[in-house]
C-alpha cells in the first residue's frame, strides 16, 4: 500500500496535478507517525509512511492547506472522507484545491493497547497473519492483532469513501457496526450510576484541549473556551464540576456535525471515552429525527439546523428523562 | 542499606500512612498509572511511570491564592494560605526527581513562591530506581542516573524486595520511623540488578541523543533555524506536551467571580496556547510556529542559559508518548543538532 501511494504521489507531483502531498511521516519508532506535507519525490521516498499506526485524521489540516497556493494531494481513509465532506458542507475546505485519493482504512493499531498488556520497551511491531510479533528491549512478545486494534477502528462505521478523486484499493461498504452498544449500556444505567461513570471519567481530564484541537468539527477561529468575552474562558476548573461542563458544552457544539471519526478519544492522554458523549447525540438524532450521518454527503440538511413540523417537541426531554 | 521483602511492602505503606498522608502510583482500570492517596490494600503500580508527572504535588494544576469580598466601599482581602500537612510521595522515578530541582530553581529563587515552598517543605520524596526503562526514556541524555534516583530516600527494587537508602536529613528521619520493619540489605544482589539496568540503558534507542548542540550560546542559531516551519507544521497547539511535562512551570493567574466575591486562582498555562503571555498590546507570539519554537527553545536554550547550563527537560518521554501527532523534543533535537 505504502509503495503504491508513494508511486502515485510522485506521478501527480511530476505531472503538475498537485504541488504538495499530505500524508504521514516516519518517526523514531514504528508507531510515532506525524501528519506531514511533502513537496518533493525525494522527501516522499525518504520519509512517507502508511502503516498500522498512521491513525491521524488529515482532514482538519486541509482547512489551512486548501487556502495555500496550488493544489494538494491528500490521502484519506474512509472515516477521514466523512470529516472532509462535513468540512466542505461547512465551507471550511476549498474543494478545488484538494486532490483526494481514498485509501483503505484500518484496522489501525493503538500502542496504548499493546502497552496495557504489560509489553514495554517496544522496538518494532510486525503483523504476521494477524498475530503481532513485538520486538522489545526485553525479548520478543506476541499478541493477537485484534486485541491491539484502536478503539475507533474496532467500532468502524463505514469502509466506504464518501468523497474522492481516485481510489487506491477497493471501496468498501457502510458497516453494521456495534458502535452504539456502550451508549445503550449507559442509557440503561440509573441516573446515579451514569453520573458516577461520567464523573469518574471526566475527573481524569487535565484540560489539555487535545480533544478539541484535533476535532474536525471544532474549527471556530476563536473557541468560546479561549474567548475572554465569553465568560467561560477558563484554563482550569474554578470548581470541580467545570471539566464536566467543558465536555458537555463541547458535545453540544459538535452535535449534528460530529462524524464519529474517533479522534477525540484517540488523542486523550487520559484515555477518557469522549466519543461516547458524541455517540449519544448521534444515537438520539437517529431515533428522534431519522437516520442521519454527518459527512455522508454535502447537500442534506442536519436535523438540528432544519425545521420540520414532524420534529419532536421539547417535551421529549421530560418524557425520556423519567426513570 | 536496609531492605524489606516484597510481601511486606504493604505493611510498610500502612505504617507510613498511619503517620502522614502517603501517595503511591497505582494502576487505573485502563492500565495507566496515577498517584493516589494510599489506602490500606492498594497495590503499587508496576508501570514505569505515571501519565501525570509528580510535579502536581508541589505545583498543582489549579490552586486558590486569595479571596476578595466587597462590602460597601471596602474590599476585604483574605489570605487563604494555610500550613500544608506533611506528606510522602513514594515511587518517584529519577527523571521526575530531577524535575523538582528544575522547578526549585524557578519557584524558590527570589521572590520565593511561598505556595510552592509550603508544599515542598512538607513533602518527603521517596524515589524508585528503574529496572525496565521504556524505549521513550532518555534521561541519561541529561546526565540522570535512573539506577541512583535521588530524592530524600532512594528505593532499589531487586525482584523480591526493596532496599532503602537515605539521602537527606528528611530521609534519615523517614528511615528512623520505619527502621524496625527493615532488615539488613544485600548489596551484592543489588549491584547485579544495577549492572543489568545499566546494560539496558546502553541499548535504549535514544541512548545516543546528545545535548552538545544546545545551550545558551546557541540562541540565535537555533532561534533563526529554518527547520521550525517543518517541525511545527502539524502541531495542533493542544498543550498536552506541556501539561504532562514534569518541568513545565508556566501558569496564569485569574480572577473568578463567585457572584458575591472574587476568587483569585492560578492554573497551569502553556506556551502552546494562543493567549499565552497575552498583554494589553496583544500577543508576542502570533503563530503556532512561534509558540512551538518557544517550548523547545525554553527547554534547550533559554533554561540552560538562565540556570547555569541546566536543561529544562529530564528525558522522561511523556511528550513522546502523549503528543496526538507524535511531534516531540527528541525529533526537534535531532533536526536541530549539528550534523
Ligand atoms: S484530551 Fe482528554 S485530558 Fe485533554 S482536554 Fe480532552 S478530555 Fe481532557
Ligand atoms: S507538540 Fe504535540 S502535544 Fe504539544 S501542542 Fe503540539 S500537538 Fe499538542
Ligand atoms: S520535554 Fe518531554 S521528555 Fe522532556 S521532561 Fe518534558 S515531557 Fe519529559
Ligand atoms: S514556556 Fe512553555 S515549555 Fe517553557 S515551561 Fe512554559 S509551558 Fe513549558
Ligand atoms: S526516563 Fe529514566 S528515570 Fe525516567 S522512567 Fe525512564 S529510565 Fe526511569
Amino acid at each position: 500500500m505504502q509503495e503504491a501511494m508513494i508511486k502515485r504521489a510522485k506521478e501527480l507531483l511530476a505531472d503538475g496535478t498537485v504541488n504538495r502531498v499530505m500524508g504521514w511521516k516516519k518517526g523514531e519508532f514504528v508507531y510515532d507517525t506525524t501528519p506531514a506535507v511533502f513537496e518533493t519525490a525525494e522527501e516522499l521516498e525518504k520519509e512517507f509512511v502508511c502503516n498500522d499506526f498512521t491513525q491521524a485524521n488529515l482532514s482538519k489540516y486541509l482547512i489551512k492547506e486548501s487556502r495555500k497556493e496550488g493544489k494538494i494531494l491528500a490521502f484519506l481513509k474512509p472515516c477521514d472522507t466523512y470529516s472532509f465532506n462535513q468540512l466542505l458542507k461547512e465551507h471550511r475546505i476549498i474543494r478545488e484545491n484538494v486532490y483526494v485519493i481514498g485509501i483503505p482504512g484500518g484496522p489501525k493499531l493503538d500502542m496504548e493497547k499493546i502497552k496495557a498488556k504489560g509489553i514495554s520497551g517496544i522496538l518494532d511491531v510486525k503483523n504476521e497473519n494477524f498475530t503481532l510479533k513485538i520486538e522489545t528491549l526485553y525479548g520478543t512478545e506476541t499478541m493477537p492483532f485484534y486485541e491491539a486494534v484502536s478503539g475507533k477502528c474496532a467500532d468502524c462505521k463505514s469502509k466506504k469513501h464518501v468523497v474522492y478523486d481516485e481510489l487506491i484499493g477497493e471501496d468498501g461498504d457502510v458497516l453494521a457496526s456495534r458502535r452504539f452498544d456502550m451508549v445503550e449500556k449507559l442509557e440503561n444505567m440509573t441516573s446515579q450510576e451514569r453520573y458516577d461513570f461520567w464523573r469518574g471519567e471526566l475527573s481524569k481530564c487535565i484540560r489539555c484541549n487535545a480533544c478539541r484541537n484535533v476535532c474536525p468539527a471544532c474549527t471556530c477561529e476563536n473557541c468560546v473556551f479561549d474567548n475572554p468575552k465569553s465568560g467561560i474562558d477558563q484554563k482550569a476548573a474554578a470548581d470541580s464540576f467545570e471539566e464536566n461542563m467543558f465536555h458537555i458544552i463541547r458535545a453540544f457544539h459538535v452535535a449534528g456535525r460530529c462524524t464519529d471519526c474517533g479522534e477525540c478519544s484517540r488523542v486523550c492522554p487520559q484515555n477518557i471515552p469522549l466519543h461516547l458523549l458524541n455517540r449519544k447525540f448521534i444515537k438520539d438524532i437517529n431515533s428522534l429525527y431519522g437516520e442521519y450521518q454527518a459527512g455522508a454527503d454535502t447537500t442534506s440538511k442536519c436535523p438540528l439546523t432544519d425545521y420540520d413540523t414532524d420534529d419532536c417537541e421539547p417535551s421529549i426531554v421530560h418524557e425520556r428523562g423519567v426513570e | 542499606m536496609f531492605r524489606i521483602s516484597a510481601e511486606k511492602l504493604n505493611d510498610l505503606f500502612d505504617r507510613i500512612a498511619s503517620k502522614q498522608t502517603l501517595y503511591i502510583p497505582v494502576d487505573r482500570e485502563d492500565k495507566a498509572a496515577e498517584y493516589k492517596k494510599y489506602e490500606s490494600g492498594m497495590t503499587l503500580s508496576s508501570a514505569l511511570n505515571t501519565v501525570r508527572s509528580a510535579k502536581d504535588f508541589f505545583f498543582p494544576q489549579t490552586e486558590n491564592l486569595a479571596e476578595f469580598r466587597l462590602s460597601g466601599k471596602t474590599i476585604e482581602v483574605k489570605d487563604i494560605r494555610s500550613e500544608h500537612e506533611d506528606f510522602v510521595i513514594f515511587g518517584v522515578r529519577a527523571c521526575d526527581a530531577r524535575s523538582f530541582g528544575i522547578l526549585d530553581s524557578v519557584f524558590l529563587s527570589e521572590p520565593v513562591d511561598t505556595f510552592y515552598k509550603n508544599r515542598r517543605d512538607h513533602g518527603t520524596i521517596v524515589t524508585m530506581a528503574c529496572t525496565r526503562p521504556e524505549e521513550t526514556c532518555f534521561c541519561t541524555t541529561f546526565g540522570i542516573n535512573p539506577t541512583m534516583p535521588g530524592g530524600d530516600v532512594s528505593v532499589f527494587p531487586d525482584g523480591t524486595g526493596y532496599s532503602f537508602l537515605a539521602n537527606t536529613e528528611k530521609g534519615k528521619e523517614f528511615m528512623a520511623e520505619i527502621s524496625d520493619m527493615l532488615e539488613e540489605g544485600n548489596p551484592a544482589q543489588l549491584a547485579k540488578v544495577q549492572e543489568n539496568t545499566r546494560n539496558i540503558l546502553k541499548r535504549l534507542p535514544l541512548a545516543n541523543l546528545k545535548t552538545d548542540s544546545f545551550g545558551g550560546e546557541r540562541l540565535m542559531k537555533h532561534f533563526s533555524s529554518e527547520k521550525w516551519a517543518e517541525l511545527s507544521e502539524s502541531c495542533i497547539g493542544c498543550g498536552t506536551c506541556t501539561f504532562v511535562c514534569p518541568t513545565c512551570q508556566c501558569y496564569d493567574i485569574r480572577d473568578f467571580d463567585t457572584g458575591n466575591g472574587i476568587k483569585r486562582f492560578r492554573c497551569w498555562d502553556s506556551c502552546m496556547y494562543s493567549d499565552f503571555t497575552k498583554m494589553a498590546h496583544g500577543n508576542s507570539r502570533n503563530s503556532q510556529l512561534e509558540r512551538f519554537r518557544q517550548r523547545f527553545m525554553h527547554k534547550l536554550v533559554y533554561h540552560p542559559s538562565n540556570h547555569e547550563g541546566e536543561f529544562g527537560c529530564v528525558g522522561c518521554g511523556r511528550c513522546l508518548s502523549k503528543c496526538p501527532i507524535s511531534m516531540n523534543i527528541v525529533k526537534v533535537m535531532k533536526a536541530l543538532e549539528d550534523k
